[in-house]
């Protein structure tokens, strides 16, 4: 996309290398590499049991990889930070069932979102700044909740849940978004205007999308990644992809 | 009645209480209808303390899912303090009129105080005891619990061990603070007879007064935006983790405020009572405290306060009454709240007229899946 083409940031933002991670014997990730330039968004597609939200918990520090090397900017080490620094370098995750604070106000989610000092005194006596409200204020119209502001998050529809989320990591402003399953359980037109609000999110952010639905991948229009047991089966354009034997063969074979 | 007008009348009631009652007790003659007895005002007193307890537990149950069933040991650590203090100040009215040492110690024999009563003839380090023992406890016992991600129930039956191991430990002659007898015959507070009407009058205005403090300390708490992260743990804890909070600094900091609250509740309990023993650490008083916020409303805070104060009276009348089935009566209380009021007394009240918004939302009008 576009700063994937400027020269002055060549180096990767999130650089993941020969991971592996084992549960009980069963090798969730094995080997998985995986490089992701800075501004870039990508789809990962793969069947069921991939280790595609694996790969999700090791990027986040909720899983620690038996093997390989993870990094963020560069220089980051993933794999000796907790998810709370992890979220301080700039990297937000969306989970696949919506996760907002169904007891606060859609404003008041967005506000603890908000990138803001995160210890206790500074909320405590912290006094709320100017910019705050403008970034929520933008925030609520790119996301089309403007109007569900004073309402108690529990209260919206699923795919209001799913915008409220994505806004919550456009309000924490991370360098790389991650984002799981963004438009499942949603109709043709909210999918339509989730992939409309993921393009324009990766005009300034770096994006990784894991989805199933085809034809939303094919609406992002951006480079595919196939995981198939853990570890990269192919990669590239979405038409390229689909129409690789190995493909197929995952997705239709068996 | 909206929380924040059933808050200032909740004060209100306080402060009117903390000046009438001890007006009733000692400007009325002792035949006059409108007397409050120097026993009743103890009693009331007692309450209050109770109902410091009970908003300490609701800061961390309430707002932030914690259900310490330890927070009786906080009280107790309190107690202890004050106790200690009230001991020291016996000096040599005691039995054997050792002006150093108290009592239980002469009995045991011992020559000199041990180290740890040190100071407490001082009436300000006392008080700093009564709030920095049950707080760095807590400190400590916080910073491991929650570092190591124990939740939900698994916390709830550590703090249990932790009261249980400190009541063992208190019931020792040996530890140095009475045994199982525990502490008492306390004589005087700051020079004033603890058997004089106006000393219980004020301890019973002060008590009010503390549990004042204490629920503005916890509204002000849960009105800032840390208290809208502390809900937000509360509800999805991963979440806050993702946003980059330290989940375990935002709980440690609510838990080590309520246990300081928790403290002073203690010691303003202990010379009301006369007495503070090791049974005061027992398991089930901080299950007691618990089923109080349950009662009255968790998440409510004046809710936990009434409730505290509801079941206190409840236990007075029935254990006179009816002394061996007040344990059944109060399990039956605890089954029934559980079951047809899950919100307590205060919570059907407030969602009865207007939303509580820190009370598990209900889906209104979209279901969830449902189009826009």
């Amino acid at each position: 996309m576009i700063a994937g083409d400027d020269p002055t940031l060549t180096a990767s933002l999130l650089y993941l290398d020969g991971i592996s991670v084992s549960f009980d014997g069963f090798k969730a990730l094995r080997g998985l590499s995986l490089v992701l330039a800075p501004g870039e968004m990508r789809a990962i597609i793969g069947p069921n049991g991939a280790g595609k939200t694996t790969m999700m918990d090791v990027i986040t520090g909720k899983t620690r990889p038996d093997e390989g090397d993870a990094l963020f900017d560069g220089r980051h080490d993933l794999t000796k930070l907790d998810e709370a620094e992890i979220a301080s370098l700039g990297v937000g995750r969306k989970f696949q069932k919506p996760t907002v604070f169904e007891n606060h106000s859609v404003e008041d989610n967005l506000l603890l979102a908000t990138k803001a000092p995160r210890s206790v005194f500074a909320a405590l006596f912290g006094r709320e700044e100017r910019s705050v409200r403008q970034t929520i204020d933008r925030i609520l119209a790119t996301t089309r909740l403007g109007d569900q502001r004073a309402c108690v998050a529990g209260s919206l529809s699923h795919g209001q849940k799913q915008w409220l989320e994505i806004g919550m990591l456009l309000a924490q402003n991370p360098k790389l978004l991650l984002v799981d399953e963004p438009v499942a359980g949603m109709t043709d037109a909210e999918t339509f205007a989730t992939a409309k609000l993921l393009r324009e999110i990766a005009r300034d952010h770096s994006v990784v999308v894991v989805e199933h639905d085809m034809a939303f991948v094919r609406e992002l229009g951006v480079k595919v990644t196939v995981l198939h047991e853990g570890s990269v089966l192919a990669d590239g354009p979405l038409d390229q992809v689909s129409a690789d034997p190995r493909v197929i063969e995952v997705y239709l074979g068996r | 009645m909206s929380a924040d007008r059933l808050g200032l009348v909740f004060v209100v009631v306080l402060a009117l209480a903390a000046i009438a009652v001890p007006a009733l007790s000692l400007a009325t003659p002792a035949d006059s209808a409108l007397n409050i007895p120097p026993y009743l005002v103890q009693l009331l007193g007692k309450y209050l303390c109770y109902a410091i307890l009970a908003v300490a537990l609701d800061l961390v149950w309430g707002y932030c899912g914690i259900l310490s069933l330890g927070h009786g040991a906080f009280f107790a650590l309190g107690g202890y303090a004050m106790g200690m203090y009230l001991m020291r100040q016996i000096g040599a009215r005691g039995v054997y009129a050792n002006p150093i040492l108290p009592d239980f110690m002469v009995f045991l024999n011992w020559k000199e105080l041990p180290v740890a009563w040190w100071g407490f003839n001082w009436f300000p380090y006392a008080m700093l005891m009564v709030v920095l023992v049950p707080g760095l406890l807590a400190l400590a016992f916080g910073w491991f619990a929650f570092r190591s991600r124990v939740t939900g129930v698994y916390l709830s039956i550590i703090t249990q061990a932790m009261t249980f191991a400190l009541f063992k430990e208190f019931f020792r002659n040996d530890f140095g603070f009475g045994g199982n007898n525990g502490l008492t015959d306390f004589k005087d507070l700051l020079g004033f007879s603890l058997q004089s009407a106006p000393v219980k009058a004020a301890l019973f205005s002060a008590s009010a007064l503390a549990l004042i403090l204490a629920y503005g300390v916890a509204r002000a708490i849960i009105g800032s935006k840390y208290g809208k992260a502390l809900t937000a743990v509360r509800d999805a804890e991963s979440r806050m983790r993702f946003l980059g909070y330290r989940v375990e600094n935002l709980k440690l900091f609510a838990f080590v405020v309520s246990a300081v609250m928790a403290g002073v509740a203690g010691a303003l309990y202990v010379p009301q009572v006369g007495i503070i023993n090791p049974s005061e650490f027992a398991p089930a008083n901080s299950i007691e405290a618990a089923i109080w916020v349950a009662v009255g409303g968790r998440g409510t805070l004046v809710g936990a306060a009434i409730g505290a104060i509801a079941v206190n009276f409840l236990k007075t009348y029935f254990t006179g009454a009816f002394p061996e089935y007040w344990l059944y009566g109060l399990g039956l209380l605890f089954v029934l709240v559980t079951l047809f009021l899950p919100k307590g007394l205060l919570g059907l009240a407030l969602t009865s007229r207007e939303k509580n918004p820190y009370a598990t939302a209900p889906a209104i009008a979209v279901e969830e899946g449902a189009d826009p």
